[in-house]
């Protein structure tokens, strides 16, 4: 196991070298002088031109810049943002919290509705419920969700008027000073009458939004799984012990398919992730996808080099886990 | 032997045949290849069917309902945008566009990443593992973000949208022909060819890879509609096909404002991206079931 786990260690250092390379190349491609594009100020003298040129390291040689680059990475030094002069590393921890509970209810969202949902057609293999959710699976993960979340907003928001249109939480009305970033538990943890209340309102919108390919995913794998386990000895010999049908199911069947449940969740990370760009700009959540975005129209170059950096090696590290909890409950991957 | 009358059956079916038969047991696939083509007539002859230009704009015309709401005009069917430019022919062109998109990404990460795939298996050893670990690179970088990063440095556009959409995609086809050919090398008619004397150029693309074919292509009929729904994304956050192009992302970015006073203007391109991609995808499984009963999912 241990060696195992080495190995899947050592072969994640190469990623992270090439994916700090292709960022340190990449604003360097922008178009315009390096300095202007990394300052942000246009038609600078050449005086301040050489000076920045020096501060920036831009004299030195291309591959001592980059080791330069590695190195400050490797200090936790990500750059400093244009737009805010912070830097990038503190508005992207400042802002991940919210990405980070908007994926999470997102994922549970999927996860709670999607198995049940696929074990039942699987039983009911054939059915209408089965053909109805096969259905809209297929439109599942066809789904455009930025237009989903807009014809949401459409129908429940401005139609039904039964949830907020942006934001988090009603800032008119609550405030507090976040405890763990996680606004459904500072609400609880803030004590003000309505706030949880609020901010489960602001999350339900868009939580279904983000949550719908997952969902779709989850439910089809399931369904096949299961089917697949159902027609197994062990589940003959269990109805032959005359167990219950739920018993044979629950306990017999549906373990063992969800191994490949357990893999189809973990590999949506990196979808979620994307997924979160495009739902936290039409709800207006203060994530890192909207910041990401953001930082595009201000041409904040610096943040969105850093920002992509601590996205990738994020799930860079998400996949290494999800690999290594798998290789935990399969020995056969282990060993392959 | 003009004679003797064998039942139809004992003769081996052709390849199309035997696929067709396969394929129209789906009534998804054929309801969705119905769709699909349907679109593609709509996209080839948009220049005769859709009633106007895409970038015409009719003066005191804006905003109008579908024909069939209050307020709506006969000549403009699906109603008029906040230009005043007719829905019906700005779908109409966004299709042609949508299609081109999906089937350009397609084509160029398949031709490439066959290359790639096929290079990497033969070739084995450094150039393997470097190009492995490449992909692995662009596969840990989340798909929409990995082209926002190639947009924001090329500059938003229709090209730079295919470019950021074709090397999002890339891995698959590349791993997925890498993983085939290397299934195939063990296998006896491999050596035999290799023994005859077939150059390594010959063995790669006429030996191995039709042998590779029937997996890749459910994939890139898969990567079609995936890629229309990322160059959609791009489009709607602003970084793909700029105005006035009537690209079916972009037009929902344009319509957002006009969710509370509008709402069709919104709801219809939309509707189009889900129509097309689910279409594209039914097909593609019945692609699947039809031509990989491997990869059948029961």
């Amino acid at each position: 196991m241990i060696k195992f786990i080495l190995r899947r260690l050592l072969l994640t250092i190469p990623t992270f070298v090439a994916l700090m390379f292709v960022t340190f190349i990449a604003i360097r491609l922008v178009p315009g002088d390096p300095v202007e594009v990394r300052t942000g100020e246009h038609g600078i003298s050449p005086e301040r031109l050489a000076y920045f040129r020096h501060e920036l390291g831009l004299d030195q040689p291309v591959w001592k810049q980059f080791l330069d680059y590695v190195w400050q990475l490797l200090h936790g030094d990500f750059g400093v943002s244009l737009s805010s002069n912070e830097k990038v590393l503190t508005e992207f921890l400042t802002l991940f919290p919210a990405t980070l509970e908007l994926s999470l209810v997102a994922i549970l969202f999927a996860v709670i509705l999607g198995i049940p949902a696929g074990v039942f057609a699987a039983v009911k293999r054939g059915s209408w419920f089965d053909h109805t959710l096969m259905g809209a699976a297929v439109a599942g993960f066809s789904m455009p969700i930025f237009w989903w979340g807009l014809l949401l907003i459409m129908l429940v928001s401005e139609g039904w008027h039964l949830t907020p249109v942006a934001g988090r939480i009603d800032m008119i009305k609550y405030y507090f000073e976040p405890t763990t970033g996680f606004m459904l538990i500072d609400s609880l943890l803030s004590d003000q009458k309505g706030a949880f209340l609020s901010a489960v309102h602001h999350l339900v919108l868009p939580m279904i939004v983000l949550g719908t390919v997952p969902l779709a995913v989850i439910a089809r794998m399931t369904r096949s799984s299961m089917l697949e386990v159902l027609s197994e000895d062990y589940v003959r010999t269990a109805r032959a012990k005359g167990l219950s049908e739920f018993r044979v199911i629950s306990l017999h069947a549906l373990r063992n398919a969800l191994i490949p449940v357990v893999t189809v969740v973990g590999l949506q990370v990196g979808g979620l992730l994307a997924g979160a760009v495009l739902t936290e700009t039409i709800f207006s959540w203060p994530g890192v996808g909207k910041w990401l975005i953001d930082s595009i129209g201000r041409r904040d170059y610096p943040a969105l080099q850093g920002g992509i950096l601590l996205i990738s090696s994020l799930v860079i590290i998400v996949n290494l886990l999800v690999d290594l909890l798998y290789g935990a409950i399969n020995p056969r991957i282990r060993h392959g | 032997m003009a004679n003797v009358t064998t039942p139809a059956t004992a003769q081996p079916a052709g390849p199309f045949v035997a696929f067709w038969s396969a394929f129209s047991q789906n009534r998804g696939a054929v309801g969705g290849l119905v769709i699909l083509l349907t679109i593609i007539i709509l996209a080839v002859f948009a220049d005769w069917i859709a009633p106007y230009s895409a970038i015409e704009q009719f003066r005191g015309m804006t905003k109008l309902p579908p024909a069939w709401a209050e307020g709506g005009d006969k000549h403009f069917w699906l109603g008029t945008d906040a230009l005043g430019r007719d829905m019906l022919s700005r779908l109409i062109y966004g299709a042609r566009i949508s299609l081109f998109i999906g089937l350009s990404v397609m084509s160029v990460s398949v031709a490439i990443g066959i290359t790639l795939g096929l290079v990497a298996a033969f070739m084995g050893g450094a150039v393997d593992s470097v190009l492995m670990r490449i992909m692995d690179l662009i596969m840990s970088i989340p798909s929409l973000v990995l082209a926002i990063l190639v947009v924001s440095i090329l500059g938003p556009s229709l090209t730079n949208t295919i470019v950021a959409v074709s090397v999002v995609y890339l891995p698959n086809y590349v791993r997925l022909v890498r993983g085939s050919a290397l299934a195939e090398f063990g296998k006896d008619y491999i050596i035999a060819a290799k023994v005859a004397g077939v150059g390594p150029i010959r063995l790669m693309f006429v030996t191995v890879l039709p042998n590779c074919l029937a997996p890749l292509i459910v994939q890139a009929a898969l990567g079609v509609s995936n890629a229309i729904l990322e160059a959609a994304a791009l489009g709607f956050l602003g970084l793909g096909a700029q105005p006035p192009t009537p690209e079916w992302g972009a037009m929902l970015a344009d319509a957002r404002e006009f969710i509370r006073s509008n709402p069709w203007i919104v709801t219809l391109p939309g509707l189009a991206i889900l129509v097309s991609v689910v279409s594209i995808n039914l097909f593609g499984d019945g692609l699947r079931d039809a031509l990989d009963p491997k990869l059948r999912r029961s």
